[in-house]
Parts: structure tokens; sequence; C-alpha cells
């Protein structure tokens, strides 16, 4: 799970890492009188939605009079802000968060995740701050230091000491940043984050660390031991029709494709997007409904599947096995039937009583396209999409 | 010969007396599986189903019955607790079918077992079928036939899907191991690469992998040192942006790594028949195997 940025930073202040002065605002008055509150001659306005690049799509900016906090926040709340992570339709600006502006000396990286292949918690920081950190691991890996801690250690201080020599701090410095490093680690273990990153992490001209941006991802999977966390969640953020599907436990993720994809399992959803692709297909959707198809699942699947205006044919993939193939037809059918589908359906079932299945969806009175394996019924939905079929 | 279970896998069920753990636990002795017992802390004393004891813990069950092998339904919030009983006790194979367990608690217990010699399939996986002997898992029992094949693979249903393409040929499958699609899991693809290369049954592997992660470049760089019989792979998730989790908790792009593309690349640089239709690894499979 994603949070805002502001939420991000309210957790850091709880752990002890430094961040600005400031507050969320929705509104420009609300935004003036952060500033008011804040005093001095330079603030920093920032656009309060989940997605990187925000900086370059005019989404930061900096204001040197509350006056100009306000009218900045005027233009930047309600604005679309289209970033390299938000797709061309861009994302609406609900909230922005005002700051005090910083003296900086120098900007670093800082970030932390779970590494698959050690299987062990890695902080990596880098001198180059302030860029993207995937471009630096590209021209430069060497410039990121690594440190793989040992989680029954837990954040020894050696691994953060190595951390800030590397990055050339010395003395007074050397010292805030262990005690940084330290605190980020404890509050990632002690919330289950996924990652965070601190991009930029700066040292100011009086000699603080403090992180100028906090990005923060939990692991959906330990969300029910954080209910302070779960709460944070923002679904304006989301697609509205994953918030929906995510109501009926259901895996959906739209894409830009015109072929709704049905699929139980995630591994054989993700191969049925890739046949209709391989078939000169796209697919609008990835959508597991899960090992249980039963027909509730399968009307709230489709209807879903079908809010989207961009789909053309659907096509249906199940592999039947404890789930009997009859019993998910059954399902399709009464679903079909009560949601009026007028799109072209693609079915293919395979494995337990796959002939009853059949004979059930062409006695049904509706014109499904049966098709007899995966490829065949990629081929099909391919067609029926173009309407060639 | 088979990998990890056999006829004389002696299996205790962790949350037998739940709704999962009763239907599948029922499903897998139908199958032939042999379950010598149940354990749902607080239950010992019962008998399940009125065939099976239940224990309150993994060491009684291993103790009074013999098992050697536990496979886990319990919920995720429990499961970690589980998975570290069942090795503590002495299980040396044990399958987490649990989906949903956090990445931490998972980091932490596989760290924590790795002394206890028990090898760790899964979580959030079908588990493991040796056809013919045993079935340790959620998976329909009736698609596998006994024979050279061996599967590994991080899906479920598209396991059964490539099992299916393989059994309708007449091609049959020494042991099947899904290990499930979390970002951290018990065993990777390379683990079971390694027991299937000592496996004289095993004469070709089916390898399922998927977004997310390195097991795959890591398996293809073993493949291309060492392992002396040819696998089939395909690798879900092409289509899949960048950035979003594609049902399983570990199949996503993050930060540019862990494309389909790459994985194919790794595989086919390792001499693997990468297969680009998933609709084409059955055939694929007879082709190699001169079927």
């Amino acid at each position: 799970m994603k949070v805002h940025e502001y939420q991000a930073k309210e957790l850091f202040r709880q752990y002890g890492i430094p961040v600005p002065r400031g507050k969320v605002a929705e509104t420009p008055e609300e935004a003036k009188k952060v500033a008011e509150e804040l005093g001095g001659n330079l603030f920093v306005v920032k656009a309060q939605v989940h997605a990187g690049g925000r900086g370059k799509a005019g989404g930061v900016k900096l204001a040197k009079s509350v006056d100009e906090v306000y009218e900045i926040a005027k233009k930047m709340i309600g604005m679309k802000l289209v970033t390299h992570q938000t797709g061309p339709e861009g994302k609406l600006v609900r909230k922005v968060l005002v700051e005090e502006g910083l003296n900086i000396e120098k900007e670093f990286y800082m970030g932390m995740v779970i590494d698959r292949q050690s299987e062990c918690p890695v902080m990596m920081v880098s001198a180059e701050g302030g860029v993207e950190i995937e471009e630096v691991a590209k021209r430069s890996p060497e410039k990121i230091l690594k440190a793989y801690i040992d989680p029954a250690l837990g954040m020894m201080p050696f691994y953060a000491r190595q951390l800030a020599f590397g990055l050339g701090f010395t003395g007074d410095t050397l010292k805030k940043a262990v005690n940084f490093m330290t605190a980020l680690y404890k509050l990632f273990m002690e919330k289950d984050a996924s990652l965070a990153e601190i991009n930029p992490l700066v040292l100011t001209k009086e000699g603080d660390l403090i992180a100028l941006d906090a990005k923060i991802n939990f692991d959906d999977n330990a969300l029910y031991r954080h209910p302070e966390i779960a709460e944070l969640r923002d679904i304006h953020e989301e697609d509205p029709l994953e918030v929906e599907a995510s109501k009926y436990d259901l895996n959906y993720i739209r894409l830009d494709g015109n072929i709704g994809c049905m699929v139980n399992g995630a591994g054989l959803a993700m191969a049925t997007m890739d046949i209709i692709k391989f078939y000169g297909g796209e697919p609008a959707n990835f959508l597991d409904v899960g090992g249980a198809a039963n027909a509730e699942r399968v009307k709230n699947a489709f209807r879903i599947l079908l809010s989207d205006p961009h789909v053309k044919a659907v096509f249906i993939n199940i592999f039947g096995g404890i789930v009997r193939c009859d019993r998910v037809a059954e399902g399709v059918t009464k679903a079909a039937q009560e949601l009026e589908v007028k799109v072209p359906m693609v079915v293919r079932l395979e494995g337990t009583n796959k002939d009853q299945a059949m004979e059930i969806l062409k006695n049904s009175g509706l014109s499904f396209i049966l098709a007899d394996s995966m490829a065949d019924g990629a081929e099909k939905a391919v067609k029926a999409a173009k309407g060639e079929l | 010969m088979s990998i990890l279970v056999n006829k004389d896998t002696r299996v205790v069920v962790q949350g037998i007396t739940g709704k999962e753990g009763t239907f599948h636990a029922k499903q897998c002795i139908e199958y032939g599986t042999n379950i010598v017992a149940g354990v749902t802390p607080g239950k010992g004393g019962q008998m399940w189903e009125g065939k099976v004891p239940v224990y309150n813990t993994v060491a009684e069950a291993v103790e009074k019955e013999g098992a050697n092998a536990s496979l886990i339904f319990v919920p995720p919030a429990f499961a970690a607790d589980a998975i570290a009983e069942a090795a503590y006790a002495g299980c040396k194979v044990i399958v987490a079918i649990t989906e949903g367990i956090p990445a931490l608690d998972m980091m932490k217990v596989k760290r924590a077992i790795r002394d206890t010699g028990a090898r760790l399939i899964g979580p959030n996986c079908p588990g493991v079928i040796t056809p013919g002997e045993c079935k340790m898992g959620i998976m329909p029992g009736y698609i596998f036939k006994r024979g050279p094949v061996g599967v590994i693979s991080r899906s479920g249903t598209l396991t059964y899907e490539a099992v299916w393409q393989c059994t309708t040929r007449g091609i049959g499958q020494s042991t099947c191991i899904g290990i499930g699609g979390d970002p951290i899991i018990g065993s990777r693809f390379i683990d079971l690469l390694k027991l299937f290369k000592d496996d004289p049954e095993t004469e070709l592997v089916v390898l399922i992998g998927e977004i997310g992660g390195t097991a795959e470049e890591e398996a293809a760089e073993y493949i291309k040192k060492e392992f002396n019989k040819p696998v089939v792979a395909f690798i879900a998730g092409r289509t899949a942006p960048p950035g979003r989790r594609m049902g399983h908790a570990g199949a996503i792009i993050a930060g540019g790594k862990g494309t389909a593309a790459e994985k194919m690349a790794a595989l086919r640089e390792a001499g693997v028949h990468v297969v680009e239709s998933p609709a084409e690894i059955g055939a694929t499979v007879a082709k190699v195997l001169g079927k």
C-alpha cells in the first residue's frame, strides 16, 4: 500500500526522523494559514499524489511569501498532475503539503527494501541525490552503497557507520546520519514497510540532515496488524474499478486493451494476457477470480470488467481443478443472463466435467463462443474484439 | 524415484480442523497420501473424521505417529509460527499453502529454520505431488500422471495447465512443485533443480516463472553451469505493467527489474527451451523428449 508524502513524514516525525516543518492543506486558504504559522520567507508547496516525478511535472513549487503560497496552492489544488508515473490522464491534486524552505548544502539518496535475493533488509545510500536512483543504478552502480542487514542483529551501528563514512560524513554529521538510519530501520521493521525512499535527503548549511522527500510503501499482507497504517489508504488515488474489485476480494488491474479477461489464478491470468498479445490482441485487464470461481464471484467479476467501456470482447479462461467446470459454467451462464452481456464472450473451460460444462454453455440460449484450448480461446477472443467473429 | 515426497511420507496436517484443512486433507487421503495426524492447538485428543488423530503440537504428532512432513493450512497471522513449530519438531518437508503471510515474517522464519534441515515449500503455493504416491497440496490429483517430467512453478493454475498439456499427450511427471508466488519463499527454482539433477527418474524439467525478483536468472546461471538435463520454461507476465502487483505478492516489476524479457533472455542464454506461448509448453516438452 502506498501513502502520501505528508503521511510518510508524519510517521517519520513519530520515529524521530528529521523532516522539514510543514502541514498538509486542502484549500488555498488553509495553505496560506500553514505558511503564516511557519513564518520566514521561503516556502515549498508540494502536490500530494501517489506518483513520483512531481517536481518536473510542476507539482513542487517554491514561494517567497504567504501570498505566493496562496496563489500556487490555488493553481495546484484541482489540477491534473501528469508525471512519467501517472500515465497521460494524470492524477487529480486534492491536497498540498506546505513546508518551510531549507538552506541546502548537498543532496543525497537513501532507500530501504527487502532484498529478495539475500532475503534480508538492505539499506542503500548515494551521494547522487535528487535524481532517479534507477538512472544512477544503470549509469554508475558503484555510486550506490548498500548494507545488507542481518535481521537477527538489527541495525547495528557498524552498518550505518559504513554507509555514513561512504557518503563522506564525519564528526557530528556522522552521528546524525547513524541516528537517522537507525530510526528509519526501526520504522521500516515495526510497521512492516516494503519500501522506503528519501530522495533527496539533504544536508543543510546549518549542518542538519533532513528528509526533504519521503516515500514509504507497506506490505499489504501485514496491514491486519497495523490498523493505523491501513487507515492511511487514500482510495482517490486508486482506479475506481480496482477499488470496487477489492471489495469483493477480486484481483483486478485495469490495462489499456479491449479484451476483458476473467481467469482463475494469478499465474494463469498473466499467461492469458500474454497469449492474447501473442495472437495480436490487447488485454483490457488482469483479473483473477480466485480458486473458488462460484456464481457470485463470476457475476461480480463480469460486472467489473464490463464497466470498462473499452472492452469489446471477453475471454473467460478457467482451469477447473477442484472447482468443477460444470459449476463454473452454471455461474458464467447465470451471470451473463442477469447482466445482459452485449459483447462476444469466448469461454474456455478445462478440467473436471468439461464436457458437461460445454453442454451447459451450448444449451444456455446465450451466444457463447466456445474454445477448446487456451490458444484457440485467445485467437477467437482477438478476432471477436476486431469484430471478425 | 521422485523428489521430496513419496509413498513413505508420513504427513501431519496443521490446521486440519479448519474448513480449508478439512476439505483438502480429505482430497489428499482420497489420492492416497499417508496422513498420519492433524494438529490444531486446543483440539488435541479428538479424532478427525473418525480416522485421523488430532494433537495439540507438531512435536506430539512426530513422536506418536512418526510424522516427517507437514502440510500447513493455518491463517496468515499464525503461519510463520506453524512453519517454525514444524521445523523444530523435526519435520523434514514443510508445505505451506497459506496465502498472505507478511514478508517480514517469512524473512525471519526462513532464516530461523535454516539449521533444522527442514525443506520449506511455499508459502502461497499449491503444494507438492509425486503422482501415484503422495499429494501434499491442493492441486487436482487426476490431472497428473507418473512419468519423466519434473515441474517447478511459481504459479498454481498455470502449473495445472502445463501439467495437463503434458498428461493429455501421454507424458507423465516425476514430482511437481508449486514453489509459491510470494517474494520470500522456502525453496527457489535453484534449490529444486539440484534435487531433480540427482533424481534418475526425471529426464526433463519444466520451469514456470513469472515477473518479479531474480530467481529465474539465478536458475539460468545454475542450469548453464551444472544442470545436465533439458529444461523447458515459460515466464508469465510479458504484458504486465511495471510497478503493479499482479495477484501474487512477488509478481511485480520494481525499479525496472524483474521483467519477463530479462528472464527469458537469461534462460535462453543458458540453453533452456523458452516457449513464447503458454499453450506451447506440452508440445515443446514432447518435442524435446522425442515423443
